[in-house]
């Protein structure tokens, strides 16, 4: 690593205040870390959210859940509130990293990094989450903008996630082999307002809505009405673990998996 | 620039000057002198480098020292109490759940937090649960079995 | 004999106290006083001229010490231990491999320079900060591409990028034989290479002692007499009397270990330059680029069969990959560990096989685990499942057809080998059983009603272990002997030290070689210490691989202590006045034929250092033997594997739904830890076959440089394997202990059994490792199209 400051916040406006120019915010570190241990990043400072008691934690609101930021995924799988109102969301946080990885990466790290293969950025999108930050309120559809690319601003930090209950939803990945990470995932929600498909792992630009399963899955919530759409391989990934169309077919595969186990 | 770090390791309090750049890691095999927690990896997947702070387990090369500031980490030096190993350790004795010794350490402290969380784990729990230990030795086939014993022997 | 601790029980492992505390030392555990810390510069790029070194600016950085380039040290170049001869008798094309790049670098990772300094990190900052200008040469990665015209060139001296073009066999014969095939069986396959991985990254610490003049190196060894000889005698010419080599506790080997590295060569010399002991510790992303590989084959073969399925000939031709630099053993692996293998367990009366060794411009390939044998085993068994295939015959009938009975031995084979004993249809009608072989079709049919196709394979190996005579292996090319020796210290109090030269990395000689002492001396297994990995302290030694520690190591362990007991007669004759050759030794206890008379064997060790009542005209005071065990022959042991698997033809997903494993390795010391010794073996085999493979872009970066792309078989991927030594066991007839060495045996027989299920199951005849679940996907719609039909 190369040499950095380390600053503990005490609060969400001195972390925000800290965080600018080349300062970064460091919530559980499982992104972070390894990246600063391969010099691949070079920040001045690190200010640490881990000391921020505001942001951890689940509150169950109107049918759905907010997760604050510094929630990890170890307490997103165990939590009876998420269990109950999205166990999809649940399961989704079980199935990230390993244990130890779960135990100190949180939410708001993954939603903030935004990495092409996260399984969070798919459940924000798919379930129509609102990342809640220090300065406003943004909808998923416009926060996640490309690879390792969002809408927050400099000294801007993600206090909570919110998501609202679905009808029925369920995630599943199709883990690449090697990194664990989602060489394909699909998160498939039934809502009131519709439904919605959100495919991570695959794309070029990271985490994408695939709005002609949403159009055919809104008609008809079975698997069955997937058969008829084509998956196109373009402006989706192809490297050594999986070429373009195959990682096509395995969209449609695991959205028709999604779709039956979804509850 | 150098500062002091203290927390409590395997029951001892303990302090020592450190970057902010060290990791945990560092700190406990270099400054600590405590060498049974290894580094097997530097893209954080290996485990052998896994540890307790607060009571849960973590990969200490994924972490500060700086972090632990004032936490409680048990390492593998301080899970075999007065001499007698502990349940999970024996477990891996009787049923040959080492070979070349290097991931073990990282192997126990996972299955002791795996126990914690699930005291009757099947074996499909159990090789789930070791996503993130790496062993190349055992094939796993017997580090399961271990550890379906040690939950046992735990309870 | 105490009971239970002796050959043949599952003795609970005496290292495991240590290493379940965290108390085990390996290399990285040690620190020596005034210790400095080196980085290595390694370079970016698969093939280029280095043009310029600029150290200015890193010299002036805090803390750093020094930066040694090529210039700085000219010294000897790494060895290679085996010279392979061209069919035409010429030697191969053996280039220089500097321990610190001259002028050209040739692989990613090939070392430019090192920079030293009081800390780790300020020896990282300063390598970051070294000027290196390359001029960028074009690279060659691919087996076949190597060998075609244009090729970049790796070596000047090397045409064609080809090290050796060598051959085994009776060509003639050969083609005699395919002229009167009924069928011909043939494949084309590549055995994927591999980064072996062990867990402990290498390291590796220098040290001088400025008043003796000693040399010191510390590291990450599975032969630290065989680093002596060949970094003293070779590359820094420093005189074995003053260069101690210690590899401490070694966290996991397979061959990655056996090798002579640069970084040794590199902290040996820089220390004595520095005064201060030099230590280097691998980052694992430098493991992927430095450690040596395994296999790489590209390989065509043809078997001749007549109208009832007997194997009539076999020809071979193989392209094997070395990489840009010729590591320790390399040469010998596609050649002499593999040809000589490619007889298997058939009567097959003519072979023919042709290799190419290749250099170019990726890591260096040597031993892995089996090293050739699993490339001969994987090539041989899945052409036999051609072959059945194209014979409509059940695969095991193939086989059966086709075995050395047990009357043949010992079986002289058209390639070299001459195997001693074995049973094959033994550990075939045994693993068919375990994997209820009978009721495959039901469990076939209730898979596709899931709709998922399932299939089933075996693989009946062979393998020459304990190597190696060393008469055969120097008249092959060999440049060392391959005995190995061992020294029993009988202390005055009774307990005994041995020295071994076998070294245990994770294989638990310090049980089994305790229980061998145990058991020929009757002393309680406590009293038994087995020292190893440290030239100051045993004598010699080849070190561990090859599956040869128990069958050589413990050989010479037996040889020692049979001159122990021999010495004990003499003194027990003595203390009971009578004559040596009435005196017996059992249980440890000196008795008098025909009379109660008994000596213990520790009385006897006491009068041996208290020389009070002694035939001293006769014997020397003292007990402590040596002795070096050379073989008369390789050991065979033999098995066979099945493999019953279910795939998912909508995702290519495979689950390995069983694994047997029936084994011959003759008479068993341990048979917990030989078990264990399966289940590594049999993982590594199937993270070969399902999982696992390096791949480097066409400019020779490497793909797989960490475990997000390299991947490493998890505890999820496997099932629990199904283990079991044969009912009907074929001891080895040349050595005193009958065994035949086990470690390799599940990472050779595997890959064949699993991939013959996957083929099994989707219906080809060949698909080339790893079933990575896109390729199985890909030959599953293949599948389905033609059942469509």
């Amino acid at each position: 690593m190369y040499s950095f400051d380390y600053q503990k916040a005490g609060s969400v406006a001195d972390a925000a205040k800290a965080a600018t120019g080349e300062a970064k915010l460091v919530a559980g570190g499982m992104t972070l870390i390894p990246t600063l241990k391969l010099r691949l990043a070079q920040p001045s400072k690190l200010v640490d959210l881990g000391g921020i008691r505001d942001l951890v934690g689940i509150k169950a609101e109107g049918g759905g859940v907010t997760i604050g930021a510094m929630t990890t995924h170890a307490a997103v799988a165990k939590s009876a509130d998420v269990k109950k109102a999205i166990p999809a969301l649940a399961v989704l946080a079980e199935g990230i990293g390993d244990p130890a990885v779960r135990n100190r990466g949180t939410i708001g790290g993954s939603v903030a990094n935004n990495d092409p293969a996260a399984d969070y950025p798919a459940a924000c999108v798919a379930l129509g989450a609102t990342i809640v930050t220090s300065k406003r309120k943004i909808a998923a559809d416009d926060f996640f903008k490309g690879l390792f690319e969002t809408a927050l601003e400099a000294g801007e930090v993600i206090t909570a996630v919110s998501f609202p209950a679905p009808e029925k939803a369920n995630y599943q990945k199709f883990r690449n082999p090697a990194s664990r990470y989602a060489l394909v995932g699909v998160f498939v929600a039934k809502t009131k307002g519709g439904v919605r498909v959100a495919v991570t792992g695959a794309g070029e630009g990271g985490v994408f809505r695939k709005k002609s399963f949403e159009a055919a899955l809104s008609k008809s919530f079975d698997a069955g009405a997937l058969d008829a759409v084509k998956v196109d391989a373009k402006g989706l990934n192809s490297d050594i673990h999986a070429s373009a169309d195959y990682r096509a077919h395995l969209i449609k595969v695991m959205a028709k998996r999604a779709v039956q186990a979804a509850r | 620039m150098p500062t002091t770090v203290s927390m409590t390791v395997n029951g001892k309090k303990v302090s020592g000057s450190v970057e902010p750049r060290t990791l945990l890691v560092q700190f406990i095999r270099e400054t600590l002198g405590l060498t049974g927690t290894h580094v097997g990896c530097d893209t954080s997947q290996c485990g052998t480098c896994v540890v307790h702070v607060d009571g849960k387990s973590v990969k200490s090369c994924t972490m500060l020292a700086v972090q632990a500031e004032g936490s409680d980490v048990l390492t593998i030096e301080g899970l075999a109490k007065d001499g007698k190993l502990h349940p999970m350790q024996e477990a891996f004795r009787e049923h040959h759940g080492l070979q070349c010794g290097f991931c073990t350490p990282g192997m126990v402290m996972s299955a002791v937090d795996l126990v914690k969380n699930n005291k009757n784990p099947s074996e499909h729990e159990i090789r789930d649960w070791l996503e993130g230990n790496l062993c190349r030795c055992t094939g796993y086939h017997n580090i399961v079995k271990a550890i379906a014993a040690g939950a046992k022997a735990m309870a | 004999m105490p009971e239970g601790t002796g050959i043949g029980a599952s003795v609970r492992r005496r290292e495991d106290g240590r290493f379940l505390t965290g108390s085990g030392t390996y290399t990285d555990d040690i620190n020596r006083p005034g210790q400095t810390h080196a980085i290595m510069v390694r370079s970016p790029h698969a093939h280029a001229k280095i043009k310029k070194i600029d150290r200015a600016k890193t010299l002036k950085m805090p803390g750093v010490l020094a930066v040694y380039t090529g210039e700085d040290m000219k010294v000897g170049g790494l060895p290679c231990g085996w010279l392979v001869k061209n069919q035409d008798g010429s030697p191969m094309v053996e280039p220089p491999h500097p321990a610190l790049a001259q002028d050209f670098v040739r692989h990613v990772g090939d070392i430019v320079a090192v920079v030293i300094a009081e800390t780790k990190q300020q020896a990282r900052d300063g390598a970051d900060a070294l000027g290196v200008d390359y001029g960028v040469l074009p690279a060659v990665v691919d087996t076949r591409a190597a060998v075609k015209p244009g090729a970049p060139q790796v070596w000047e001296q090397a045409k064609g990028n080809i090290c050796y073009d060598w051959g085994l066999g009776d060509k003639a014969a050969v083609d005699a034989a395919f002229a009167k095939a009924h069928k011909v069986a043939k494949i084309d396959l590549v055995n994927n290479r591999l980064i072996p991985n062990a867990m402990e990254p290498r390291a590796a610490i220098g040290d001088f002692d400025r008043a003796t003049g000693e040399h010191t190196l510390y590291t990450t060894s599975q032969n630290p007499h065989v680093i002596r000889l060949l970094m003293g005698a070779f590359v820094l010419s420093i005189p074995e009397a003053k260069l101690r080599v210690v590899a401490p506790d070694v966290g996991g080997g397979f061959g990655s270990k056996i090798y002579h590295y640069a970084e040794e060569a590199i902290v040996t010399w820089a220390a004595a330059q520095l005064k201060k002991p030099v230590k280097w510790t691998a980052e694992r992303s430098e493991s992927f680029m430095s450690d040596a590989h395994g296999r790489d084959h590209a390989t065509h073969a043809e078997l001749a069969l007549d109208k009832d399925g007997k194997f009539l000939a076999l020809k071979v031709e193989t392209l094997a990959n070395m990489g840009a630099y010729l590591s320790t053993f390399s040469t010998c692996v596609p050649t002499y560990l593999y040809a000589t293998l490619l007889a298997g367990v058939y009567t097959t009366p003519a072979i023919f096989a042709n290799v190419k060794a290749v250099f170019t411009n990726t890591v260096p390939v040597d031993a892995y685990r089996g090293a050739g044998r699993p490339e001969a085993t994987f090539l041989l068994e899945r052409v036999v499942d051609v072959a059945a295939r194209e014979m409509k015959m059940d695969p095991a009938e193939i086989r059966r057809k086709n075995f050395i009975q047990p009357s043949q031995f010992p079986y002289q084979t058209p390639v070299a080998l001459q195997y001693d004993t074995g049973n094959y249809g033994a550990t075939l009608d045994m693993a068919m059983k375990m994997a209820d072989y009978k009721g495959f079709a039901a469990r076939k049919d209730a898979s596709a009603k899931k709709g998922k196709l399932r299939g089933i394979g075996m693989a009946c190996y062979i393998e020459a272990c304990g190597i190696a005579p060393s008469a055969v292996v120097g008249s092959l090319g060999a440049r060392a002997g391959l005995y190995e020796c061992a020294n029993v210290r009988v202390h005055p109090t009774g307990s005994v030290s041995v020295f071994t030269g076998s070294h245990a990395h994770g294989q638990g000689h310090e049980t089994t070689f305790a229980q061998v002492v145990a058991d020929k001396l009757g002393i309680p297994i406590e009293q038994v210490d087995i020292v190893h990995g440290d030239t100051g302290k045993i004598p010699f030694g080849m070190g561990t691989y090859g599956s040869r520690s128990i069958a050589v190591g413990g050989a010479a362990l037996v040889k020692a202590l049979d001159k122990i007991v021999a010495k004990g007669k003499k003194i027990a004759a003595h203390l009971m006045e009578a004559s040596e050759k009435d005196v017996e030794f059992k249980d440890g206890k000196f008795t008098v034929a025909g009379t109660d008379k008994s000596k213990a064997f520790g009385e006897v060790a006491l009068t041996a250092y208290v020389p009070h009542n002694y035939p001293i005209t006769e014997l020397e005071p003292g007990l402590e033997e040596q002795a070096f065990y050379d073989p008369l022959n390789f050991t065979y042991p033999s098995g066979c594997y099945i493999a019953e698997v279910e795939v998912d033809k909508e995702t290519g997903s495979i689950e390995i739904a069983r694994f047997v494993a029936s084994d011959d390795f003759g008479k068993i010391i341990n048979p917990m830890i030989v078990e264990g010794q399966v289940h590594g073996g049999v993982a590594q085999g199937l993270g070969q076959a399902l999982l696992e493979n390096c791949v480097y872009d066409k400019d020779g970066q490497l793909l797989t440089g960490s475990y997000n792309d390299y991947c490493m078989p998890r505890a999820d991927d496997l099932p629990s394997f199904e283990v079991q030594h044969t009912d009907k066991p074929t001891p080895c007839t040349h050595n005193p202990l009958g065994v035949k060495g086990c470690g390799e045996a599940g990472a050779i027989g595997a890959p064949a059994a699993f991939m013959n299920a996957v083929c099994n199951a989707l219906g080809v005849a060949h698909l080339d490792m790893p079933a990575t679940s896109e390729k199985v996907w890909r030959a599953a719609n293949a599948h389905m199209a033609r059942a469509a039909e």
